[in-house]
């Protein structure tokens, strides 16, 4: 009988797989489609190729060239076709291929995110551990009272403080741009701010700002997860047993907080990433969403459908990965689908 | 018989307003706000709307405290000649008319969702909470700042601008209404088996009726909770849109699009031009999150973990 069980969980299991990358093609197909009905109906191919100096003739001629006069779908599928590949149309801002502009921005992006993902935590688990186990200190009380400002502060404007404080006031770290930066593999994709003094201050007012909006729900959720496992049986037990308060604390409720901290944690680093563009815009930081807001402004429709369908794919491939992850650790999620 | 008013006075609710000090001063400062708000056109000492009432003489000029501060200008002008109290007055109406807006039309969207998949059930619910699992896997901003990109380049930075108000109204509405569908959806599954129900079923009412008249009423104090919540995260969105160049023109301003306009005033030292449209958006937004906390906890003290 244990072996029928067994193999019905595994069905269960595959079943749910497949059903979840099912709905990742539908979420990409339909990320696809409005990207191409924007390129279709608003964007200008003609000139991202060629520019503005062309006749009229010469325009239709390239358009019917380029199969710009075909049918909506047999447009759509080449799109597509083209979009697998790599072949994401050209960006006439930067005369480059679309997605090569991306993949150059991101780095600055994704530096943004490792820095305040590490503010984030070496400030909130320390803060939450020691605001749940002792609640009445005067410390956790500024904490707590602190937080729900945190919450109401916007990024934007938080960073236009620490820039009046710290570079305009103070004039101690500057307030845009990069700063120096390193090539970090030596062929001009990865430019780090990591490995010289100069790009680290520059990362400090950006990184502090970002982290800001994030900080006080994370010392939230760790100090409640924390006060509730501290509830528990076990830990009575624990203490029952006469393990050191570090003991109890550290390696018996610290460690079961963990999980559902963790899960939120990945959640929240995608929101952190929506105010990466917010950041990017006071700081003037060149990452992507400095990148985007410029394909915005001047109107240039393929990076900007580039962006939204690279962004639209990390999304759905992360939340794919984390929810097929989550199936095998938790299996009420997988049954939960199948009705 | 007791009158409404005489339950409301003995009730719990009430009872738990009075006792907390937090909560009370902060719905005195959120009716002063609103207050502001409304009666902004009557109350400001101009009107920043009206161009004739600028002069460009009149500006930057600081608060009324500091050296060359003029007690005509109590907060001091803009970069453009315009009173600064005015233009909060009068960004504050834009940003809370906005928020309202697309927190109505979330709730709207999200009822009406969350309420026939957690009465319909089966397949009905199966593929509308599957739409909302997928749009909530995307951030709302994200979402928003998308939606909002996408309507600029379609219409155009001039038609945009003219269509703000609307257009930011729907972008936020659209970016965030899973959170009421789930809500209501929740609710509704633990509603809908009550023995209210069944006698509404066995009467024969039709299914639209029981919806709406008989489990919505019964399933609105969760959304009560979150509604509060979504209006201070509305005025945030529309803050972070306007300041982003997706939101309200520096002619007509919210909040956001003021500090966007003042930002590049704090290099040359007129800090109160980005300074004061901030820390009044942080204020009006946090009174609503204390206030949004305490409502949390009083109305369904299960959920505090959140």
């Amino acid at each position: 009988m244990a072996v029928s069980k067994f193999g019905k969980i595994e069905n269960h299991m595959f079943a749910f797989i497949i059903r979840r990358i099912i709905q990742a093609l539908l979420v990409m197909m339909i990320i696809s489609l409005v990207g191409f009905a924007i390129k279709n109906k608003i964007g200008d191919p003609v000139r991202d190729l060629v520019g503005e100096r062309v006749t009229p003739g010469e325009r239709a001629e390239i358009a019917d060239n380029m199969g710009l006069n075909d049918p909506f779908l047999i447009q759509y599928v080449r799109f597509v076709k083209h979009a697998v590949k790599g072949d994401l149309g050209r960006s006439f801002l930067y005369n480059k291929p679309a997605l090569e502009v991306i993949i150059k921005h991101a780095p600055a992006t994704i530096e943004l995110l490792i820095g305040s993902a590490l503010i984030i935590i070496l400030v909130s688990l320390p803060l939450g551990v020691y605001s749940a186990l002792k609640p009445r200190s005067l410390l956790s009380r500024f904490t707590m009272s602190f937080s729900t400002l945190g919450v109401s502060m916007p990024v934007f404007f938080t960073a236009i403080l620490l820039i009046y404080l710290f570079a305009v006031n103070l004039q101690v770290l500057p307030s845009y741009g990069r700063g120096e930066t390193v090539d970090l593999f030596g062929n001009g994709y990865w430019n780090t701010g990591f490995l010289t003094i100069d790009g680290l201050k520059h990362l400090i007012l950006p990184c502090i700002s970002l982290s800001s909006i994030m900080l006080p729900l994370f010392i939230r959720l760790i100090r409640s997860e924390m006060m509730e496992v501290l509830e528990t049986e076990y830990i009575k037990y624990a203490w029952a047993k006469g393990l050191s308060p570090a003991r109890v604390w550290l390696i018996h409720a610290f460690k079961n907080t963990l999980l559902p901290v963790v899960t939120v944690f990945g959640v929240q680093m995608g929101l952190t990433f929506a105010f990466t563009i917010l950041t990017e815009l006071v700081f003037q930081w060149q990452g992507m969403g400095f990148m985007f807001l410029e394909a915005v402004q001047r109107a240039d429709t393929s990076l900007l459908v580039a962006y939204l369908v690279v962004v639209g794919s990390v999304f759905v491939l992360v939340n794919t990965i984390v929810d097929i992850l989550y199936g095998f650790i938790n299996p009420t999620v997988r049954i939960a689908g199948t009705k | 018989m007791k009158t409404k008013l005489q339950k409301f006075k003995e009730s719990y609710f009430l009872y738990a307003f009075k006792r907390d000090r937090v909560a009370m001063a902060s719905f005195i400062v959120l009716v002063i706000f609103l207050i502001l708000a409304i009666t902004a056109p009557w109350i400001s000492p101009m009107n920043p709307y009206d161009a004739e009432n600028i002069d460009i003489m009149n500006s930057e000029i600081p608060p009324m405290w500091m050296a060359d501060g003029s007690s005509e200008f109590i907060l001091g002008t803009d970069n453009m000649g315009r009173d600064m109290l005015s233009t909060m007055f009068y960004g504050l109406r834009t940003s809370i008319i906005i928020g309202l807006g697309a927190v109505a039309l979330q709730a709207f969207i999200g009822v009406v969702l969350g309420l026939s998949a957690g009465y319909l059930g089966g397949k009905t619910d199966a593929i509308l909470m599957r739409i909302a699992d997928i749009q909530f896997s995307f951030p709302y901003l994200i979402m928003a700042i998308f939606i909002a990109a996408i309507f600029q380049v379609a219409f155009g930075v001039g038609s945009y601008e003219r269509l703000a108000v609307p257009l930011l109204t729907i972008i936020i509405g659209l970016s965030n209404w899973p959170i009421f569908a789930r809500t209501i959806r929740a609710s509704v599954m633990g509603e809908k088996n009550k023995e209210y129900v069944e006698a509404a079923r066995v009467i024969g009412f039709p299914k639209f009726t029981i919806m709406f008249r008989h489990v919505l009423p019964n399933s609105l104090t969760s959304v009560m909770v979150i509604f509060t919540i979504q209006v201070a995260s509305a005025v945030q969105s529309e803050a972070a849109l306007s300041f982003l160049g997706f939101g309200m023109p520096v002619t007509r301003p919210s909040l956001g699009s003021l500090i966007r306009a003042g930002q590049e005033f704090i290099f040359s030292g007129s800090w109160w031009i980005t300074i004061f449209p901030g820390l009044w958006l942080v204020i009006f937004v946090l009174v609503i999150n204390l206030l949004g906390d305490w409502l949390r906890d009083v109305l369904n003290p299960k959920l505090y973990k959140g």
